[in-house]
């Protein structure tokens, strides 16, 4: 009843959800709790300190998520250190921190490494947001581009190499394409972005020689460091194309990609829809690993598959009861219609959707604790 | 006896005197030599650090190395040792430049500051120019990336179209300008003040007999600077800049948000993405680096250390060489 009077006096539903979560959470003996599971008022408000660290991509969207949750429960501190996601789950997997945020999934060692740090149930990922990559360029008068993906594989392995270019000129019927040298922009360190970005151009062209990495595998065009660095070039020269993801693209003309057989421009419910229609990765750790493999070649219509999921590496069983306990209640809200909005507004991500958003919530739930 | 007295007591003032200041004398002389072997301390510090945590990566085969570092690999251009070499001559390439170009405007500086200005600009000028040295290297990239870089691209056009022959303005310009000359550029200005606060004392340091002597004999002021002043002020002048290039090698932020990055030998230095310096690529690919990485880029780490021990050793050779026939002695 307590609990229920101070909910009252906060009239927050995002609170409601929060003080139900910790509430639910700290049913240790449960392996997979009701969404909706009865608070029960013995139960103390959280308290405790709540560490991870990961992905510098997440960080505006991980202060708004602290701020509010670090509101509906006083006696909680949230701490996130940037330090990129290898940094991260790193860090996760040497047991320093709680949780990681990854633009990355778990490779084969690391997923190794889990089951001894997590115990034998190892780790899942959680998606918590989605980002669409916009592929942008700077061009007087022109807006948006309509691009296969052989075309962008082919401008980012300089095969084409002006914007008048017959390749380009065939699906822009009327669009002034000036006689202009393509400068290709692309990211000078290790990035989920690229990583994204490849891993599409490998899946979805057939003109894309390299395989997938978050270093940029060829030596054609110029480097930026971070998407800032990437944004300044673009901004700073004409005749400039180069990707970065949707919530830093700016005023940049944007090229919408070809999906089945129209264009789809991007957007943060077409890659909503890109990732629902996903399946889960081959390998991952039960029904409650949620580690997409994005689907880059659907079909789905307004689909747009070139997105970057970012993820939240978990324990699936977490010993420590009390880190256990604030992980799960943090991540109900992270992952909860409020916690997503205020995300996107902050960070300007998209949504994971309410299909994803309820497949997060389940794998949330089935976390044990203790 | 009366007279003895007063003595013995003098004498013992004294001794007593003697042994305080004698006990203040060590204190203080045990205090300045621990300060000073603090310096060996840290730097024997360092130098076991870079070797200690580089050794595994010195060690390891460099299919080893490759099978855990993304940006390295066994072919002969990317092993771990070619791509130091990489950036070995880029950051040679780009702090020379920055030298060439910098160190000859602080000499004017300073000269106007020492012997040309009026006594009160000269203050105003050496406060701004101290003021220079104050200003974080960040704000200088930022500054170089988006104000005078776009200025400097067209320009670069230019240069590589009317002196394409040159070799160093040759290959593809960038339309960028996101390239090693910009980097060079950005770091000449941010060594400006300390290779000018160093020499505009040195110069204000010639002996005023020298150059009134020079003037007697009917020497112009420039003529009495390139007899009097420029003898005597050699050895400094060399230590300024050495002290302007070590900054320049080891400077970071500024070459990070300036130049587009890649390996190669090229000494094109108006094309995009063929160099790189080694402060720089730590910083960019430490926050993603594994275990293995970190290894590795404190390998380049450990080369930046011996290149920069290096020129200064070579600095004091000159010095010490240049100083026997310096006007000083």
């Amino acid at each position: 009843m307590k609990i229920a009077i101070r909910t009252g006096a906060l009239a927050s539903a995002t609170v409601l959800t929060l003080v139900l979560a910790a509430c639910s959470s700290s049913t240790t003996t449960t392996s997979s709790v009701a969404t909706s599971s009865t608070p029960t008022a013995t139960q103390a408000p959280l308290t405790g300190a709540l560490n991870g660290s990961g992905a510098s991509s997440q960080a505006a969207a991980m202060d708004a998520w602290r701020a509010a949750f670090q509101d509906a429960n006083p006696g909680v501190t949230v701490n996130y250190d940037p330090v990129g996601s290898g940094g991260g789950r790193t860090a996760f997997l040497d047991g320093t921190v709680s949780f990681a945020g990854s633009d990355a999934l778990l490779s084969a060692d690391e997923v190794t490494k889990s089951l001894t740090t997590c115990g034998p149930e190892g780790a899942i990922h959680i998606p918590v947001y989605i980002s669409p990559i916009d592929v942008v360029f700077n061009l007087d008068g022109v807006k948006s581009l309509n691009m296969t993906p052989d075309t962008i594989a082919s401008i980012f392995d300089g095969k084409i190499t002006k914007w008048n270019d017959p390749a380009i000129a065939a699906d822009n019927a009327g669009a002034k394409l000036p006689d202009l040298a393509i400068t290709v922009v692309h990211r000078s360190d290790n990035s989920g972005t690229t990583s994204n970005f490849t891993d599409y151009l490998e899946k979805a062209a057939t003109t894309w020689p390299y395989p997938h990495s978050g270093d940029w595998p060829n030596a054609v065009g110029e480097a930026g460091a971070k998407t800032s660095g990437v944004v300044a070039i673009v901004e700073g020269t004409k005749g400039t194309v180069g990707y970065v993801d949707a919530s830093q693209a700016g005023t940049f003309g944007l090229v919408s990609i070809k999906v089945g057989s129209s264009f789809v421009a991007p957007s943060p419910e077409g890659a909503a829809i890109a990732v629902e229609n996903s399946p889960i990765a081959e390998g991952a750790n039960g029904k409650f690993d949620l580690a997409f493999k994005l689907d880059r070649k659907s079909t789905v219509a307004g689909a747009y598959p070139l997105a970057l999921v970012s993820y939240h590496v978990l324990c699936a069983n977490y010993k420590d009861a009390s880190a256990g306990n604030l992980v799960v209640a943090f991540e109900k809200y992270v992952v909860s219609t409020e916690g997503q909005a205020a995300a996107a507004s902050a960070a300007g991500s998209a949504p994971i959707g309410d299909k994803v958003g309820a497949l997060a919530l389940a794998s949330v739930n089935s976390i044990k604790v203790g | 006896m009366t007279t003895v007295a007063p003595a013995r007591s003098e004498s013992t003032g004294d001794s007593l005197t003697a042994a305080r200041s004698s006990l203040a004398n060590a204190f203080f002389s045990r205090l300045t030599a621990g300060a000073a072997s603090l310096i060996l301390v840290t730097l024997a510090a360092v130098a076991t650090f870079l070797l200690v945590r580089a050794w595994p990566a010195i060690t390891s085969s460099s299919a080893d190395l490759a099978s855990k570092v993304d940006w390295l690999g066994t072919a002969s251009s990317d092993t771990l040792i070619a791509t130091i070499g990489y950036l070995v001559f880029g950051t040679l390439l780009i702090g020379t430049m920055a030298l060439l170009i910098g160190a000859p405007i602080s000499f004017g500086i300073a000269l106007f500051i020492s012997h040309y200005a009026p006594r009160r600009l000269a203050a105003t000028l050496g406060y701004i120019v101290d003021l220079l040295a104050a200003v974080p290297s960040v704000i200088y990239g930022l500054w170089g990336g988006f104000v005078l870089i776009p200025k400097l691209a067209p320009f670069y056009g230019w240069l590589n179209r009317e002196f394409g022959w040159f070799p160093l303005f040759a290959g593809e310009a960038s339309p960028t300008g996101r390239v090693a000359l910009s980097a060079s550029i950005v770091l000449a200005i941010m060594i400006l003040p300390i290779i000018t606060a160093v020499t505009r004392e040195v110069f204000l340091q010639t002996p005023v007999l020298h150059e009134e002597a020079a003037l007697a004999m009917g020497a112009t002021r420039w003529e009495m600077i390139r007899m009097a002043v420029f003898p005597f002020a050699r050895s400094g002048m060399i230590g300024a800049t050495m002290l302007g290039l070590g900054r320049a090698l080891g400077e970071t932020m500024a070459v990070y948000m300036i130049l587009s990055p890649g390996l190669s030998y090229s000494f094109h230095v108006l094309e995009a993405s063929s160099h790189n310096t080694i402060a720089a690529n730590i910083a960019l690919k430490f926050p993603e680096a594994n275990a293995t990485g970190v290894e590795a880029l404190i390998a380049m780490g450990l080369a930046l250390f011996v290149i920069t021990l290096a020129v200064n050793v070579l600095a004091r050779w000159v010095v010490s060489r240049r100083s026997e026939f310096s006007g000083a002695n």
